[in-house]
């Protein structure tokens, strides 16, 4: 599946109090979550972005909180993947099993800017930036983890396992 | 094989994991809160499943928005109360309860050699107890609560060794946060992190999970000690479960060893807006400050209540400050009544509020309103943490804390002290 869209850079570090205030968690459903993704960060983010658009930060992404709403924001709110130079590892796991697309890549970062537009591979984990002309490649996922994203998620993947459990 | 791998291996099955192993750990316990586990109740009804594997072995905690501070987080709590009665989990209702990381050791439900998982990323503060605990999502929780296993990558571990003996007014915060402004918020990044050197010895028990509960704040998967006398002096009126002490091997492997002397280390004061921004307590002193709290599953235990207790004794609260003190649990609280600390803390002008998160994560209780500044013993100072965004929260440990909010400014304690 190719996704294209524009870039959104942040720094490093960006912690789960500013892709979700805490305030906000009074609730679940992915929607409300969505209408305040990255508020602490970029007062004008949700203005700015549009459906499919990318993520692009730097080191440790997600750090902080276990909360999954974090990867649900991000989401619901149409972001179709997020490139960073590393992720925080439960956010890393949580957007995994909700199937939210991460890819990993100093060297993005680095060379991708604000407003480029990107074609993500993410069968291949190659990123294009249409602006630059050049054409990077993310780390790929550790196999386990493929498994559980070509199930479908981790709840599917449980199902399945459940099943073969059960021997039937 | 280190701590880490031998619990690991025998939670799997295995006589050897070595890190980058993908294995499937069997849990002993499974823990979530009131804002995680409805998440993680939907996505467990997902898997059309009645029952949970062992609900033993689960425990709800709601502490977050608790008692609860609007309708949708009643709500909240009210789905979580009506799962645990349904399947028999191990609940904890208000008034009974405390801050997860301060309740579940104290009741005995975390032992040595076990291996944790929670919908929470403090839930890395049984560490402390010799046990393999690490934070999880809630679809991973809910998982867990099916199969009572889970997905995990064998970290990579990093031993850090403290030298010396701490000084008057050092205690664990100051050695994590040290550790924390040392090594960055993703030094320890994918790994785990061993404490020990004789420094760790000489801590207490509460200073101990007040260490590995921020493990977490440098990127880690867990913070581990070795049981000691002291960890078993502690478990023995709690534990009610028979458990098994590891050791790592004499020549284990580690991916990096990092020694500290910390004999002359001043207490450490974290700037806004990264606990790695920690610089000792001289370089800030002066700083105005409008609140101070005390409490959270950092600094929330019965020690740290004592420690600000002998500060504030006799003493008046600056008026330009509001004091927020948080017992950890309903039996710290007690503790702290019975020892007349509570007594203290009122007459000093302190708020003593109900164990709870509370101002911790600006939930409820404490929440700062634009430009102020508040000196927390918690343990995360990012942007809008406890607050408006444009807040701003200091980090200390419990006796900065005390002497900062009789001083109206951040300060130590032999500045307000009088006559010691
Ligand atoms: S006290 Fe703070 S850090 Fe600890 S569990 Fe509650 S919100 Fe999280």
């Amino acid at each position: 599946m190719v996704i294209r869209g524009r870039a959104h850079k942040f720094g490093s570090n960006i912690d789960t109090d500013g892709i979700i205030p805490a305030r906000y968690l009074n609730v679940s459903e992915p929607e409300e979550l969505a209408r305040h993704c990255m508020e602490d960060v970029d007062p004008d983010f949700l203005k700015k972005m549009e459906p499919g658009d990318v993520i692009v930060a730097g080191a440790n992404f997600g750090c902080g909180s276990s909360r999954e709403h974090a990867p649900l924001a991000i989401k619901a709110a149409g972001i179709s993947c997020v490139i960073a130079s590393s992720f925080a590892r439960i956010f890393y796991r949580n957007a995994i099993n909700i199937g939210l697309p991460l890819l990993e890549s100093g060297e993005a970062y680095q060379r991708i800017e604000e407003g480029d537009i990107l074609e993500v591979d993410l069968e291949n984990g190659t990123i294009k930036d249409v602006n630059k002309g050049v054409t990077l490649t993310a780390k790929p996922y550790p196999p386990f983890m493929r498994e559980i994203i070509s199930s479908g998620g981790l709840v599917e993947y449980t199902r399945r396992r459940i099943k073969g459990l059960d021997g039937n | 094989m280190n701590l880490v791998e031998r619990i690991l291996a025998a939670h799997s099955g295995r006589s050897k994991v070595s890190p980058g192993d993908f294995i499937m750990p069997r849990l002993d316990l499974i823990l979530a809160n009131d804002i995680t586990a409805p998440l993680a109740i939907k996505e467990f009804r997902r898997l059309g499943l009645k029952r949970v594997f062992d609900p033993g072995k689960i425990v709800f905690v709601p502490d977050h928005f608790t008692p609860n501070k609007d309708i949708p987080s009643a709500e909240q709590a009210k789905m979580v109360r009506e799962f645990a009665r349904e399947q028999g989990i191990i609940y904890f209702e208000v008034g009974r309860l405390g801050i997860e990381h301060v309740l579940l050791p104290e009741q005995g439900l975390v032992l040595p050699g076990e291996v944790v998982i929670g919908a929470d990323s403090h839930t890395c503060t049984y560490g402390a107890l010799g046990a393999f605990a690490t934070g999880m999502g809630s679809t991973d929780i809910a998982m867990a609560m099916a199969t009572g296993d889970t997905w995990m990558k064998v970290p990579e571990t990093i031993k850090v060794i403290y030298h010396g003996r701490v000084g008057q007014w050092v205690g664990g915060k100051d050695l994590i946060l040290y550790t924390i402004g040392q090594i960055g918020v993703d030094g320890a990044l994918y790994a785990a992190l061993e404490f020990s050197g004789e420094a760790v010895k000489n801590i207490s028990m509460d200073g101990r999970f007040t260490m590995a509960n921020m493990a977490i704040e440098a990127g880690a998967k867990a913070g581990i000690f070795e049981v000691d006398e002291k960890t078993l002096l502690y478990l023995k009126p709690r534990a009610k479960r028979p458990y098994a002490v590891y050791q790592g091997d004499n020549d284990a492997e580690y991916s990096r060893v990092i020694e500290f002397d910390v004999s002359s280390i001043e207490p450490q004061v974290s700037l806004p807006h990264s606990p790695a921004n920690a610089v000792p307590l001289s370089k800030t002193k002066g700083v105005k400050i409008d609140q101070v709290v005390i409490g959270s599953c950092t600094n929330g235990r019965l020690e740290d209540l004592e420690i600000a207790a002998r500060i504030l004794e006799g003493a008046k609260i600056h008026p330009d400050v509001r004091l927020i003190v948080i017992p950890g649990s309903s039996k710290v609280y007690l503790d702290a009544l019975k020892e007349g600390l509570i007594e203290i803390f009122v007459s000093a002008g302190a708020v003593v509020s109900p164990p709870t998160c509370g101002p911790c994560l600006g939930g409820h209780m404490g929440i700062l309103a634009a430009g102020e500044k508040c000196l927390s013993t918690t343990n995360r100072n990012f942007v809008g943490r406890m607050g408006h965004p444009s807040s701003e929260v200091y980090l200390s440990n419990p006796a900065i804390a005390a002497a900062s909010a009789i001083a109206g400014q951040i300060t130590g304690p032999e500045e307000v002290i009088q006559g010691d």
